[in-house]
């Protein structure tokens, strides 16, 4: 397949019939757009360092931010249980409070949790392609 | 005793087991056979075949016995080990698979290409493994025991050859559809006999489960103790029992307070409280640190992602494992809770971790349900033995093949595979007093200071260098070996040593990272040269590759 394709950058030959953008969806994202900066990412310029870097500090930020949330979502509770002992023996629908926060409760928090993580991390995978591409518009 | 659907379920299991495993082989014979084929699947099959990986027997059976034993505290363990996926995803998951890395020693010289941290890192990956492969081992004996009456040994060596033999001849490799249709057997053998159990409990006329007076036989029972303990009977009179004495208690008897057992109500339902129990506190504290961040170390959870096309799709996998995952760890509690009403003689034998295997027979009797349903829950169970012990096997095999025998010709594998498979085995015949969590636990707690610290500074953080990462896997994991150690093989502890070692992660997950970070910031110039390039690459989507 790849034997096909043209050679875009160095100019003069006419590209063969369009067949072959259908075929494979990573041929349509070739597209020369972005050429210029994505080179800049692979070559290590200072752009591409700092582009990279971003992206890199917004992921982790966004999970540490996430873990917090667990940690004191979750890590709190024997802390809390331990310090106000009344909390234990609250029932409610005749399950103490422990049992239905711990056996029932952490397991939709914790897939919650996960599910925004998901999400946010593709918004800012998506945002990064943004920057990337930006440049060529 | 006799329940005849027991045998042929268990048999059926492996049988199919063994039998899909070879279909699979037939069907894929190069590594590139296996990898697009498992691309070929939604990542809900992929999902479900790395939670089959990971509903191990200490999910099957341990947690309800933990329950059964020591009530509320202990839920953390199911909340850890799904919580453990969550850590996964948050900081390792896409970048893992990004950067191409198929087992951890990969990862090691991948990122910081150094060849003695790689060994360093298998050292690792085969202890942590054989930790984890031995009370699979133990609860197969412990199950077959007593479910077919046989010698606690045959069990654990019938799974151990079993699963060398099928490892060995390749029938497991990277078999998706194996481990995907065992976790949907582990999520109906536990899921189907529940529904009876609550039913039967609302017919009983719903029992208390902590009656004030405390737990009570329901019929005339004999219990054959099984591990030494301390008696307070009703009447205040203290009896040592050992392996071997009978006892015989009268339907309506008040169960007799064991040593170490949460028998009393208050104990066994509420949380440990301040003041009264530090150490249960920072036991508590210690085993939540270990099992959210030691599912990333296990060597087994990490080939699984290989298996996923992207970084993207890893994550979303991830996301849908730790939903099965969660499902699944409902189930185990409700039999540790009902074990208190039906079958309190596991108190005084001390065979806890046998409750969800007795637990259908003691509450429905004997009839045709009872047995099949029974059956089901043995069937689960060596679902559970044998999909996670194949996964470890692989992985352990994998690591002594390429990095301990030299380059891996099949030949090689299969020898791997062996010694692989007869040290636990070996191991496994000596330990059947060890509860099957808290070995578990204890594997929980090496991964989590070892590997850990390594994949997510390897990931995260550009400092890292090789003598950074070495100081603190062997200052870090060591420190958890050598609690793990005293724990299983050293003298009895009490007080605060005994909490430290069985519940280490608490200081040795901070140690290691300390550790790491300095070592790596006094070794700066060691930092690899290509960490630009190397962070790319885990951390950008796979659409902009060049």
């Amino acid at each position: 397949m790849a034997k096909q394709l043209p050679d875009v950058g160095s100019g003069g030959t006419v590209p063969p019939p369009r067949r072959t953008r259908i075929v494979l969806a990573e041929i349509t994202r070739q597209d020369s757009r972005a050429e210029r900066t994505r080179t800049e990412l692979a070559q290590q310029t200072q752009v591409g360092e700092a582009l990279v870097r971003g992206l890199v500090r917004a992921q982790l930020a966004l999970a540490l931010r996430l873990s917090l949330v667990v940690a004191i979502g979750l890590g709190g509770l024997p802390w809390l249980f331990a310090i106000a002992p009344s909390l234990g023996r609250t029932t409610l629908a005749g399950v103490n409070l422990p049992w239905l926060l711990l056996g029932v409760g952490s397991f939709p928090f914790l897939i919650g949790v996960g599910w925004a993580y998901v999400r946010l991390a593709e918004r800012n995978e998506q945002d990064f392609i943004h920057l990337v591409q930006r440049p060529e518009r | 005793m006799a329940n005849d659907y027991v045998v042929p379920a268990i048999v059926a299991v492996t049988l199919v087991t063994v039998g899909i495993g070879f279909y699979g082989l037939r069907l894929a014979r190069t590594t590139s056979d296996f990898l697009v084929a498992s691309r070929a699947i939604s990542p809900t099959w992929n999902a479900a075949a790395i939670g089959g990986e990971y509903l191990s027997a200490a999910s099957f059976l341990g947690i309800a016995g933990l329950v059964l034993k020591y009530g509320v505290d202990v839920l953390w363990y199911p909340v850890g080990f799904a919580a453990g996926y969550l850590a996964l995803l948050l900081f390792v998951a896409a970048p893992l698979r990004r950067s191409g890395a198929f087992t951890l020693p990969d990862f090691c010289e991948l990122r910081l290409g150094s060849r003695r941290l790689r060994i360093l890192a298998t050292a690792f990956v085969i202890f942590i493994g054989w930790l984890y492969l031995v009370p699979q081992l133990q609860g197969a004996g412990l199950t077959l025991a007593t479910v077919a009456g046989s010698p606690y040994p045959l069990g654990a060596l019938l799974v151990a050859a079993v699963v060398t033999a099928n490892v060995a001849l390749g029938g497991m490799r990277a078999i998706t559809f194996v481990q995907a249709f065992q976790y949907w057997l582990k999520l109906t053998a536990l899921a189907v006999p529940a529904i009876f159990l609550a039913l039967q409990w609302q017919a009983d006329a719903r029992p208390a489960v902590t009656p004030p007076d405390g737990p009570t036989f329901r019929a005339a029972t004999t219990v054959v103790v099984e591990h030494r303990a301390t008696l307070t009977l009703p009447d205040g009179e203290i009896r040592e029992v050992r392996p071997g004495d009978e006892l015989t208690f009268a339907a309506g008897d008040p169960v007799p307070e064991v040593s170490g057992v949460a028998t009393d109500a208050a104990d066994w339902l509420l949380p440990s409280a301040a003041g009264d129990d530090d150490r249960g506190l920072f036991a508590t504290y210690s085993l939540i640190l270990a099992t959210f961040l030691g599912t990333m170390g296990l060597p087994h959870v990490l080939v699984r992602f290989y298996t996923n096309p992207d970084g993207a799709a890893a994550r979303r996998t991830t996301l849908v494992v730790l939903a099965l995952v969660g499902a699944f760890y409902l189930l185990p509690t409700l039999y540790g809770v009902l074990g208190r009403i039906y079958t309190p003689q596991l108190l005084v034998s001390g065979q806890t971790d046998a409750v969800v295997v007795l637990l259908p027979g003691a509450a429905l009797g004997d009839g045709l349900v009872g047995r099949l349903l029974a059956a089901l829950v043995a069937a689960g169970a060596f679902a559970a033995f044998l999909s996670t012990s194949s996964g470890l096997l692989t992985s352990v095999a994998g690591v002594i093949s390429t990095d301990v025998l030299g380059r891996g010709s099949v030949r090689g594998f299969r020898l791997a595979t062996v010694i692989a498979g007869g040290v636990p085995a070996v191991l496994a015949l000596n330990v059947s007093g060890l509860d099957v969590s808290q070995v578990v636990g204890l594997a929980f707690a090496v991964a989590a200071s070892s590997f850990c610290p390594l994949l997510v500074l390897g990931i995260w953080w550009r400092g890292l260098t090789d003598l950074g990462a070495a100081a603190g896997v062997l200052v870090g994991g060591g420190a958890a070996i050598g609690a793990v150690l005293v724990t299983v093989l050293g003298p009895p502890l009490s007080g605060w040593p005994a909490t430290l070692t069985a519940q280490p992660a608490a200081w040795t997950v901070p140690l290691a990272f300390t550790v790491m970070v300095a070592v790596s910031m006094a070794t700066r110039r060691r930092a690899p040269a290509d960490v630009a390039a190397t962070m790319l690459r885990l951390h950008t989507p796979e659409s902009l590759r060049l």
